[in-house]
């Protein structure tokens, strides 16, 4: 193991280390714990120059006033209602086409499995206009439909990749015999392939919803009313109208930021998983 | 494996010959004869036709069409007027374009800063003391919350008067330095920001790896007499390249996208000093200063054009494998 298993070394060493880790980690959070500390302050204590202290009495009512006084409550639901279609949507699409890409033999299918490589890197911006204009043309712009179809797509081209190469690496004589058996291949994927994609689905599940639920920048481009706008952009309007009424605004980013952050505890081991996929072997 | 259970008991008559797959040929009727017959052919195509299609239209013909619009001057309602290369021709006359692009190079330079920290960091938790798996998930916490949450910290960070980091300076030099309103600091000040999920996101990468890190060789290396940096440098490292590859390709794309902190912190501000393409082409195209979507879709393209130089490097590197591997 790689460094020296503190174990190994002098109770000095130890406790230096089990001093650290801690003190190393509130630094790294400085900036998360300033805000949770802010979202909990009465709104006098800012008044008063109170910005770093305890706050005089911990005012949960900031929560409570942040859902009474602004449409947030929508806005959670909107990106909930985005983001769960998108994962499932995505998620479907990118077992079929991955399924495609690792098991059949064809003559484009190197050259179709770097288009969704490829595409998946692009910056936003070159998509950003035809974009628009298709969801106007559809008259999906600034709708919740607008937003899915979008995400759904480009979600598409990750989740294939490491569709693909999952299926890639399972034992292809399971596939080879069912089909001696004469096994159809939809039976072959349905029965066969996807109850061992399982540990898949997970990883991807929670990636895409973390990625889509805290996507800004498709908010901002397709969307604009208050019945469609996802969190991310909701939180930053909100920023707009609350001018320095940091209290609020801390406790609604610390809203906007909590389901992702659930997921990514609930899920952490399929989380970590699919965000560290390819990086371990050669 | 559970569902595995109906397989055996697929309604189809089985072949004549097992081993032989042509033979089922024979024994079927026509019109399903044909889909087995040609089953192996036209399956990849069905189960690839819905996610080609939706990344088709949404992801690869936008490029094209985004290219081709760069060649018109268009305010995204009225008739579009060819002007070939005029958006071009503007664009590099223009002093915002130059800034945005040495913000974008700034930003690539800095953001590899991820890679030491992250590995940094990674080799800080690789231990198993009680709770470090807690530890571990909470240095990961930047990378999973939104770039907006992020942005709207360290705005609160840097703010002039109460800001955290503001009164540390002041503590510290006397002088008051209100970074997000400094042309000097202030995209330093936002690729800070930006580098705080980025190191989280490289430090996962090498956690993961240095669990594989053979034991053997590490063993090896301390009969040797190799420690510390040593032991990194020629054992440890070498053994880390699939997961330093990675980290590389996800910081480049980290870095050229940027344009959630540019947005939230800056707005390009002050005076478009922290402006970077993304954010330079979307003020263009999209916002209160104008519905150029000609000229948006120039930079789109040039900002493509410097993501591709970096990301067909990957994808060459990707393909070779692939051959390698068969």
């Amino acid at each position: 193991m790689f460094p020296t298993p503190v174990q190994h070394r002098s109770t000095f060493v130890q406790w230096r280390y089990a001093i650290a880790v801690p003190a190393v980690l509130f630094i790294w959070l400085l900036p998360l714990i300033g805000v949770a500390l802010t979202s909990l302050k009465p709104a006098g204590d800012l008044a008063a120059g109170n910005y770093f202290g305890w706050p005089s009495h911990l005012a949960f009512g900031n929560y409570a006033t942040v859902f009474q006084n602004s449409p947030i409550g929508q806005y959670i639901l909107n990106s909930f209602k985005v983001t769960i279609p998108t994962v499932v949507g995505a998620l479907a699409l990118s077992l079929l086409a991955g399924f495609a890409l690792a098991v059949y033999d064809f003559r484009s299918r190197l050259l179709i499995f770097f288009l969704f490589v490829a595409g998946n890197f692009v910056p936003f911006q070159i998509l950003m206009v035809p974009v628009r204009e298709l969801t106007l043309k559809l008259g999906m712009y600034d709708t919740i439909g607008g937003l899915i179809a979008f995400h759904v797509a480009f979600q598409t081209g990750f989740c294939t990749l490491f569709m693909r190469n999952f299926i890639k690496a399972m034992p292809f004589e399971l596939i080879e015999s069912a089909r001696v058996e004469g096994v159809s291949e939809f039976r072959i994927f349905w029965h066969i392939v996807l109850p061992l994609m399982r540990p898949a689905i997970a990883a991807l599940a929670v990636l895409v919803f973390t990625f889509v639920w805290n996507d800004y920048f498709w908010g901002l481009v397709l969307a604009q009313g208050s019945h469609a706008l996802p969190v991310t952009v909701g939180l930053y309007s909100l920023n707009g109208q609350w001018v320095a009424v940091w209290n609020l605004i801390s406790a609604a980013s610390l809203i906007a930021a909590l389901p992702p952050v659930i997921m990514f505890f609930l899920m952490q081991r399929h989380f970590i998983a699919g965000l560290t996929f390819g990086a371990t072997k050669g | 494996m559970n569902s595995n259970a109906p397989l055996g008991a697929a309604e189809q008559p089985l072949p004549s010959s097992r081993t032989a797959v042509n033979d089922r040929r024979s024994a079927i009727s026509p019109v399903s004869g044909w889909w087995k017959k040609n089953q192996r052919k036209l399956a990849p195509w069905a189960f690839l036709a819905p996610g080609c299609i939706m990344f088709a239209v949404y992801v690869i013909a936008p490029i094209f069409q985004s290219i081709w619009i760069s060649f018109y001057d268009w305010d995204g309602i009225g008739a579009k007027t060819w002007i070939g290369l005029g958006n071009y021709a503007e664009l590099f006359d223009d002093d915002v374009f130059y800034t945005a692009l040495r913000n974008n190079f700034l930003w690539l330079a800095l953001y590899f800063l991820a890679l030491p920290a992250g590995l940094f960091l990674a080799i800080f938790l690789n231990q198993t003391i009680l709770g470090i798996r807690i530890y571990k998930s909470l240095f990961f916490f930047p990378f999973v919350i939104s770039q907006v949450v992020v942005g709207l910290m360290f705005s609160w960070f840097y703010a002039p008067d109460f800001g955290l980091l503001y009164r540390l300076i002041l503590a510290v030099t006397g002088g008051e330095v209100a970074i997000l309103a400094d042309e000097r600091y202030v995209t330093y000040g936002i690729i800070a920001a930006g580098l705080w999920p980025q190191i989280a996101y490289c430090m996962i990468l090498y956690l993961a790896a240095l669990n594989n890190v053979s034991k053997e060789q590490i063993e090896a290396g301390r009969l040797d007499g190799a420690k510390g940096w040593r032991m990194l440098w020629h054992i440890v490292l070498p053994q880390l390249m699939p997961a330093t590859f990675i980290a590389v390709v996800v910081t480049i794309i980290g870095a050229l996208r940027s344009f959630d902190l540019v947005s939230i912190m800056t707005k390009g501000g002050p005076y478009g000093a922290s402006t970077v393409l993304s954010y330079f082409m979307y003020e263009q195209a999209l916002s209160e200063y104008g519905f150029r979507m000609g000229y948006g879709a120039a930079i789109a393209v040039i900002l493509f054009l410097i993501m591709m130089a970096f990301i067909s490097g990957f994808v060459w590197r990707m393909m070779r494998d692939e051959k390698a591997g068969g």
